[in-house]
């Protein structure tokens, strides 16, 4: 299953469910303004690193840009994808959940 | 493949209606069929031909109908959300004796059925919200 969460983790309790719920093997990927969880540095870091072995991470390219984060601070397993990417992922997997 | 795509956000509040013309859009370009879009809860504001934003900003009642018409795609906008926040079709205004409609080109007024509908028929269904 592909998961979609769009609220900063520092806000909203969204990706914390997420991770939660989501079998192993899901792939997660983080758009808006949750792609403030993908940066190095953060009191985060440890727990997607943790989370990486379970889950496959991905974060839209775009938000990223719009919101002025540097793909360079990215946590290293997590693969940057454009809308294309986007809708390959929600092709490649047979449903998508969407937490808000 | 075939898609179904929910906006239940209003635009310019929140980035969902943002994020879901992009992705309709990407789903066009990567060759897919998108069946439905339903505007639900405040995400009916996306159909108001009346929006009138700065003209540096892009305009997103507008872009919808670009898109509707290039690619003949079905903006469903339901009714009773509608109703509660004053987007009106030429039968409901008529209907509930209003003096104006402002319902946005290549959008329609309907029901709930229609998203029971596309999440019957279509292969992937994507929600996009707050």
């Amino acid at each position: 299953m592909l998961h979609t969460v769009n609220k900063s983790p520092y806000e909203k309790g969204s990706l914390d469910t997420c991770l939660r719920l989501a079998k192993q093997g899901s792939t997660i990927l983080l758009i808006e303004d949750a792609v403030y969880a993908a940066i190095t540095g953060s009191s985060l870091e440890s727990k997607i690193r943790q989370a990486s072995k379970q889950y496959e991470f991905c974060v839209l390219g775009p938000d990223l840009k719009a919101r002025g984060l540097d793909e360079a601070k990215l946590i290293d397993s997590i693969r940057v994808v454009d809308y294309g990417g986007f809708v390959d992922l929600a092709v490649s997997h047979d449903r998508v959940q969407s937490w808000l | 493949m075939k898609f179904g795509i929910i906006v239940s956000a209003g635009p310019y509040t929140h980035q969902a209606s943002d994020t879901a013309y992009q992705f309709s859009k990407a789903v066009l370009e990567r060759g897919h069929e998108i069946l439905r879009i339903f505007f639900y809860h405040d995400g009916v504001n996306n159909g108001t031909r009346l929006t009138t934003p700065p003209q540096d900003d892009r305009h997103i009642t507008n872009r919808w109908s670009e898109l509707a018409a290039k690619h003949e795609l079905d903006l469903v906008v339901c009714v009773a959300a509608a109703q509660r926040r004053g987007i009106v079709d030429v039968g409901e205004a008529k209907r509930h004796g209003k003096d104006a409609n402002n319902i946005a080109p290549g959008f329609r007024i309907s029901g709930l059925g229609q998203l029971i509908e596309v999440g019957i028929q279509a292969d992937r269904v994507i929600t996009f919200g707050d």
